[in-house]
């Protein structure tokens, strides 16, 4: 029971740590509030979803800047979905992150967008290897609550 | 009402006046996945579609939605033209302009026929203070 409480508290403080470090915004409290039993996953599927789709823009960014003739307009509009789906599950930095790097994108300011990038993908990688803490952290505590409930 | 038993009709009637229905428009996966989880949760039953195209053909077949959530941005046909077209088809429903931009082509989609314009994604609190006024109309 005891290893239980540790586990909770552990949990509000890392959760609470993100909000206050910037990591999550109000935005991420939605989602889960859209959890239930009928939805049990529903954060890490929508997260999970966020992480392939991050992924593949951050490739195809790489992959843009590295031609000879860069495409800005292109960049930009994946810079931009980037921008809405970060937004959209509450990963506040790396959306914050995204705003100049378009800025640079209209500008056509090949070093700047190359910054930005470094920027968001390192924004990327933390807020990535949160989540996966966070959920990691949950998933313990759910197997300790199973636990006990098998103890009659 | 035919032969459904009566006692099991009271939370669950098929064509309850009181239960909305809504489709979402969008391109993006993650926005759908979101606002579908939204209406789930407020009790909305609700389908999706990944462009304006496919937000005309489902009224084609003859589906009507008492809400729409319109993205703006979609390739195929955009959410102006696709609320141009539903509008001219003569479809009613309360339409919410949805997008990630606060201003841009904003004055072009009210003019298209969208009832109110909102960024995405929306909140709780959002949606249910759009549920208040289709349900006031119902």
């Amino acid at each position: 029971m005891d290893g239980k409480v540790q586990l909770q508290k552990q949990l509000f403080d890392y959760t609470a740590s993100l909000f206050q470090e910037g990591f999550l915004d109000n935005q991420f409290n939605q989602l889960e509030q859209l959890q239930d039993e009928s939805n049990p996953d529903f954060v890490v599927e929508v997260v999970t979803l966020f992480f392939d789709d991050a992924e593949r823009i951050l490739n195809e960014l790489t992959t843009s800047l590295g031609q000879e003739k860069i495409d800005f307009k292109r960049l930009d509009a994946h810079v931009h979905q980037l921008k809405g789906s970060s937004s959209s599950i509450g990963a506040q930095r790396v959306h914050e992150a995204c705003i100049p790097f378009r800025n640079f994108c209209t500008e056509q300011n090949v070093e700047g967008c190359l910054k930005s990038l470094q920027q968001v993908k390192h924004e990327y990688s933390l807020v990535k290897s949160k989540l996966e803490t966070l959920f990691k952290m949950e998933e313990e505590l759910l197997a300790s609550s199973l636990a006990d409930l098998k103890v009659v | 009402m035919g032969n459904q038993e009566k006692g099991k009709g009271l939370m669950e009637s098929q064509n309850s006046a009181d239960k909305l229905t809504a489709l979402v428009v969008d391109d993006d996966k993650l926005v759908r996945m979101i606002h579908q989880g939204l209406l789930k949760r407020a009790g909305v039953k609700n389908e999706a579609v990944k462009n304006g195209k496919e937000a005309v053909d489902i009224h084609y077949s003859g589906q009507r939605f008492d809400i729409i959530l319109m993205d703006k941005e979609m390739p195929i046909m955009t959410g102006i033209e696709a609320t141009k077209k539903l509008r001219s088809m003569g479809i009613l429903s309360k339409i919410i302009g949805v997008s990630s931009c606060t201003e841009a082509k904003k004055q072009e989609f009210l003019k298209a026929g969208i009832d109110d314009y909102q960024v995405k994604p929306l909140t709780i609190g959002v949606l249910n203070s759009i549920l208040e006024v289709v349900k006031a109309r119902k």
